[in-house]
């Protein structure tokens, strides 16, 4: 290996660099202390303890979390004086137990807490299963962690204590909180000194193991933990002092380059396979990767074959190394594995041995012997099947899965193929000859294989054999063959139509695969498309929800960010909502960032998996799925699609958000544009009349000597005239500030149309002075439900605005009639009309303003205000410009009361 | 005008700018003017008997309408004018249901402050005896024979209509609202809407143009109001 090492990593490993950044990143984080003993009894939690107790003594905030005492004298006197946790009761079928309350923990938030027992397992119904997960989460928290554990409770350690005690222990710890302990300590005690505590009654023994335990504590045994225990130990140290060198460049005796892959399958064994690879891989320093093949007979694997190599790929996930699982290429399985260990430098492979018949290998090959025979250069470790311990499978029982139902329909089309080929043949045979015949029979043969696969070929393979020979070969009509040659034809006829058929099948069933994967990769295009053209967050919710729903046959919730928590934003199907104890755990995922739920770690108890979503921006909300009834949701395949499709969800979800967020800005300087022009059409048009009403005062006081009659006069019009069209702007931004608040309540009563247009146009005599007027009311129209005061400022706005934009010498028109259920009332006038480019913004607020026409005197607030009266009191408003000339004409839309018939003036009389 | 000595008009509002003003309108028309800034400076200055006040609403020591009733309490015949400003026509009929005789709203013309005047201060010399006949433009009502005309041409008025404009002469330049007119015609609580029918009726029998009624006013959210005669 030395050899192996070049220049480059002479140089600070960049790995080596972050792991060691990481781990003083956590400053945030806690520190995790292991009390690490070889078997029960040799001193952990008394060693803890007293550590503790020197803490203390600096002035450490130390509190006992929880500490197994097992009723010895020593250690309960160890614990006088601490602040010890009261546990939490929890109840499990009828008994009250009591354990870690981490929440308290948390609350109470100390230096320092001890935590007895890592590989405890929780009662179910508790946050997390394991109470390794519960000081995990205690150390995200910033809160120091001292922990014990004993050498057979770790993972990779497993089936090693297994097989040298006897006893497999089911609660085990993953490795990788041994890799994020900050600290190990090994308490060791020789064998004899841990037997012969165990005589004097200072090891806990619960009383139902007694015997096993007997076994448990033989000094050979014993002596195999503990050099196991120390070895585990001074690995662990060797590897942090190694990564203390690799971060500083210093040169070391580490090996390079090494790569283990191990490959996993239905086995049972497979497992063990990859705890081994888990201990190969910590001795070379190795990364390691599990590798599994679909094949054509993964197909075929009942759902008991295929939960075992979730298992295994899972455990390799959990034990760090990387679990991968790739679509035969080849023909041959070694070829795949050989493929995949160069194309990703391994230098290891880890593989099973066989535990066939030898028929079998005869037949099939045997991929061990494939494998040595082509790895060249790279390592096999072939693992011996009885040196591993089949273990149960700790996935929970699932109903025995349906296998395939047996059609029936493949065999009778088989019969019926040969049975047609039999005809052909024997209508053809006198004309064409013996020779032909089989070539039909073949037809029909390869026809079956391609279309319904292998066993229906055989069927009419056997079928076509026994017709051929029955039929064909003399003596014809008996199952006897004289002929030597024909005998030689008949056995050249089987052999091929199995090989024909055997090929056939084989392309049919790769066919099915592919078409398989093939229907998946479109589905994700649909769905990547679907999202593309997604307008709204609803939209892309209800796309991602659906789509994950329909591909893994699951129920789906969406949940995003509010308010500082999160709620359901979608489901599939739509009405699907979560309950509270749900709603926690979709809570614990998004505070944390990671899996919670049903089947996962933590709160495993919910009905619902909840999982974050994340893009490269962080976390954007929790994705949550369930499906009915028993069983794991997901299998490992549908594990990478649901990333896949998390990711893509997410990805959408946060184009939606930067969307808005560009949308807001935009807004915002479009108001920030708005007010400006705003602020400068107001101070025009509040400026301009005090301006003329100043001068014109002015030039009274200081020029009355000069001036004659007739100019003074003239001043004084200016003045009022000036001061009323001041008067008339502030009354409408008061009015538009009224509309703006949501404090215009109409007051609404039955009204004369004829009133109120009379009403408005008393107030607008004087700026129509100089126009025509022409009102033309029907006389029998109804009553309308207005607030008399607005709909007058309605009028007086929109005949205000007539004034303005039609000369003075012209015609306005007011009328008024009843169109079926509604009451109609238009305001006209002949001036040029409305550009037809402003008809639809012209009751914009403010819409002049935006325009910069100074032209005109006003704000263009008038039309905005008549829009927001009139809509106020449930009628319509619409500008238009005359059909018969030039002009524009403004048209009242309001709804007749039911109640007004009665009032008719007809029964006032 | 010589023997007599002039009336007095009580101004009472906070902004000296308005009351300068008042002062010089009022006094050009030959009254003599008081003026409180405030509602205590207004109720002692009643003990200088004003012939009417004019009030504006907005004080900065009492609310105006307490003032009103304040007012009214102890000269329960002494003409009010309120100030008040536009939208606020609640405020408008309140102040009149206290008492007030009319109002004027801000900003106003003095023509027109000086016909509400008018008005007022010849309705409280009518309440000692009905003038038989009143005329304004082409309308005449002789109140005695109950004979409408509107030109040379009898108008038919049906009871209802005309006990209406009966009550509209017989206060003519003042307003009235909603409420006093129903109450007096129909002598119970009645929808506004009734009303507006009558004076819709009314209005098609004496006015030449309906829509833009010479004679009856409206006066949006308050009541109506008959012209005076000029």
């Amino acid at each position: 290996m030395a050899g192996q090492r070049s220049d480059k990593e002479q140089r600070p490993s960049p790995e080596a660099l972050l792991a060691e950044m990481r781990r003083e990143e956590r400053g945030g984080s806690g520190r995790l202390k292991i009390f690490v003993g070889a078997a029960p009894g040799v001193g952990k939690t008394y060693e803890m303890l007293q550590t503790a107790r020197a803490k203390r003594k600096e002035g450490v905030d130390v509190i006992v979390g929880v500490v197994e005492t097992h009723g010895r004298k020593e250690t309960e006197a160890l614990l006088e004086g601490f602040e010890v946790l009261p546990r939490k009761p929890t109840i499990y079928v009828n008994r009250i137990l009591s354990e870690f309350d981490i929440d308290a923990a948390l609350k109470r938030r100390p230096s320092l807490i001890l935590v007895d027992e890592l590989a405890h397992t929780n009662v179910p119904g508790s946050r997390h299963p394991k109470r390794y997960l519960d000081v995990e989460e205690l150390l995200q928290a910033g809160i120091d962690v001292y922990t014990t554990l004993n050498i057979q409770h770790i993972e990779s350690l497993n089936d090693v204590v297994a097989q040298i005690t006897h006893v497999r222990v089911r609660e085990t710890v993953p490795d990788s909180i041994l890799d994020r302990a900050d600290a190990i300590e090994l308490v060791d005690l020789t064998p004899d000194d841990l037997i012969q505590r165990l005589k004097e009654g200072k090891v806990y023994v619960p009383k139902q193991a007694e015997r096993a335990l007997k076994n448990y504590f033989s000094p050979a045994n014993l002596t195999a933990l503990r050099e196991l225990a120390l070895r585990q130990t001074a690995e662990r140290v060797d590897e942090q002092l190694l990564e203390h060198m690799r971060a500083r460049a210093i040169s070391g005796p580490w090996a390079a380059g090494e790569r283990i892959l191990v490959c996993v399958s239905e086995d049972p064994r497979s497992a063990g396979l990859v705890r081994y690879a888990k201990r190969l891989s910590d001795r070379l320093r190795a990364p390691w990767t599990a590798l599994c093949i679909e094949t054509r007979r993964s197909l075929q694997l009942t759902e008991k074959e295929r939960d075992r190599i979730a298992e295994a790929m899972r455990l390799a996930e959990r034990l760090d190394g990387e679990a991968i699982t790739i679509p035969s290429a080849t023909r041959r399985i070694a070829d795949d594995v050989i493929a995949f260990a160069h194309a990703n430098n391994a230098t290891h492979i880890v593989i099973g041995k066989s535990t066939r018949s030898r028929w079998f290998e005869i037949l099939h090959g045997s991929v061990v012997h494939d494998l040595v025979r082509r790895a060249g250069n790279i390592s096999v470790h072939v693992i011996a099947g009885d040196e591993l311990v089949s273990e149960p499978s700790t996935a929970k029982d699932v109903a025995p899965a349906a296998s395939r139902p047996f059609d029936l329909i493949p065999y009778i089309v088989a019969v019926l193929a040969v049975a047609v080929a039999l005809g052909i043949s024997l209508l053809v045979q006198p004309v064409f000859g013996l020779e032909n015949v089989d070539l039909i029979f073949l037809t029909a043969i390869v026809g079956v294989a391609v279309r319904y696969g292998l066993w229906p070929s055989l069927l009419a393979t056997v079928l076509a054999s026994l017709s051929y020979n029955f039929f064909f070969l003399p003596p014809i009509y008996t199952f006897t063959i004289t002929d030597p040659t024909n005998i030689a034809a008949f056995l050249v006829f089987m052999l091929l139509s199995i090989v024909v058929s055997n090929l056939a099948a084989r392309g049919q069933s790769q066919v099915a695969t592919t078409r398989e994967r093939v229907r998946s990769v479109e589905s994700l295009y649909a769905f990547s498309r679907k999202l593309a053209s997604a307008g709204t967050l609803d939209d892309v919710l209800w796309a991602t929800a659906h789509q994950i729903a329909s591909m893994l046959k699951v129920r789906v919730v969406l949940l995003l960010p509010e308010d500082g928590t999160i709620t359901v934003k979608a489901g599939y199907p739509p009405e699907d909502t979560i309950e509270e104890a749900d709603l926690a755990a979709a809570k614990w995922t998004w505070e944390n960032n990671r899996i919670a739920g049903r089947d996962s770690d933590t709160l495993p108890g919910a009905k619902w998996l909840f999982l974050p979503m994340r893009t490269g921006r962080g976390a954007i909300g929790v994705l949550g799925i369930t499906k009915d009834g028993p069983g794991p949701l997901l299998r490992p395949g549908h594990r990478r699609l649901l990333d896949a499709l998390t990711d893509q969800g997410g990805l959408a979800i946060e184009r939606v958000h930067l969307v808005e967020d560009i949308d807001r800005v935009r807004r915002t300087a479009e108001t920030e544009r708005l007010r400006s022009a705003l602020l400068t059409s107001i101070s025009h048009d509040l400026r301009t009349p005090l301006a003329a009403v100043l001068g014109a005062a002015g030039a009274l006081r200081d020029l009355s000597k000069s001036l004659d009659q007739a100019s003074k006069s003239d001043l004084l019009a200016t003045i009022i005239d000036e001061s009323e069209r001041l008067n008339r702007f502030i009354a409408n931004l008061l009015d538009m500030t009224k509309l703006e608040s949501g404090a215009v309540s109409p007051n609404v009563a039955l009204h004369d149309v004829s009133e109120i247009v009379g009403s408005a146009l008393e107030r607008t005599s004087k700026i129509l002075g100089k126009h025509r007027i022409e009102v033309e009311i029907n006389a029998d129209l109804p009553m309308i439900m207005v607030d008399a005061v607005l709909f007058e400022q309605v009028l007086f706005n929109l005949l205000d605005n007539a004034s303005k934009y039609a000369a003075g010498d012209t015609t306005i028109t007011v009328r008024s009639w009843r169109d079926r259920e509604t009451v109609c009332l238009q305001v006209m006038d002949e001036g040029e009309g409305i550009p037809p480019a402003d008809l639809a913004h012209i009751f914009d607020k403010f819409y002049r303003a935006r325009k910069g026409d100074q032209v005109r005197a006003g704000t263009g607030l008038g039309l905005a205000i008549s829009r927001g009266f009139i809509e106020a009191m449930h009628g319509q408003i619409a500008a238009a410009n005359r059909p018969d000339r030039s002009g524009a004409v403004f048209t009242i839309t309001l709804p007749i009361p039911k109640t007004t018939e009665k009032l008719l003036p007809a029964t006032a009389s | 005008m010589n023997t007599t000595p002039a009336p007095k008009i009580l101004v009472v509002d906070d902004e000296p700018p308005i009351r300068k003003l008042l002062r010089m309108g009022l006094s050009s028309q030959g009254y003599d003017v008081l003026e409180a800034s405030d509602g205590k400076g207004a109720i002692e200055l009643l003990a200088k008997k004003p012939a009417l006040v004019i009030l504006d609403l907005g004080l900065p020591d009492i609310d105006g309408h307490d003032l009103l009733r304040r007012i009214r309490h102890r000269q329960e015949a002494l003409p009010i004018i309120v100030l008040s400003s536009r939208g606020d026509e609640a405020g408008k009929v309140a102040a009149l249901d206290l008492g007030a005789d009319d109002y004027v709203t801000k900003p106003f013309g003095m023509d027109e402050l000086f016909a509400r005047i008018r008005a007022a201060m010849r309705h409280q010399l009518q309440e000692h005896g009905e003038r038989p006949l009143f005329q304004v433009g082409d309308l005449r009502v002789d109140l005695v024979r109950r004979i409408v005309k509107v030109g040379d041409k009898e108008v038919r008025l049906s009871p209802k209509e005309y006990d209406l404009l009966r009550l509209l002469v017989q206060h003519a330049g003042k307003v009235l609202t909603h409420r006093f007119l129903i109450q007096e015609l129909w002598n119970e609580p009645a929808d506004p809407q009734y009303l507006r029918v009558y004076v819709r009726q009314l209005r098609r029998k004496i006015e030449a143009d309906p829509e833009r009624p010479q004679y009856i006013m409206t006066e949006l959210g308050v009541g109506y109001r008959l012209r005076a005669p000029d």
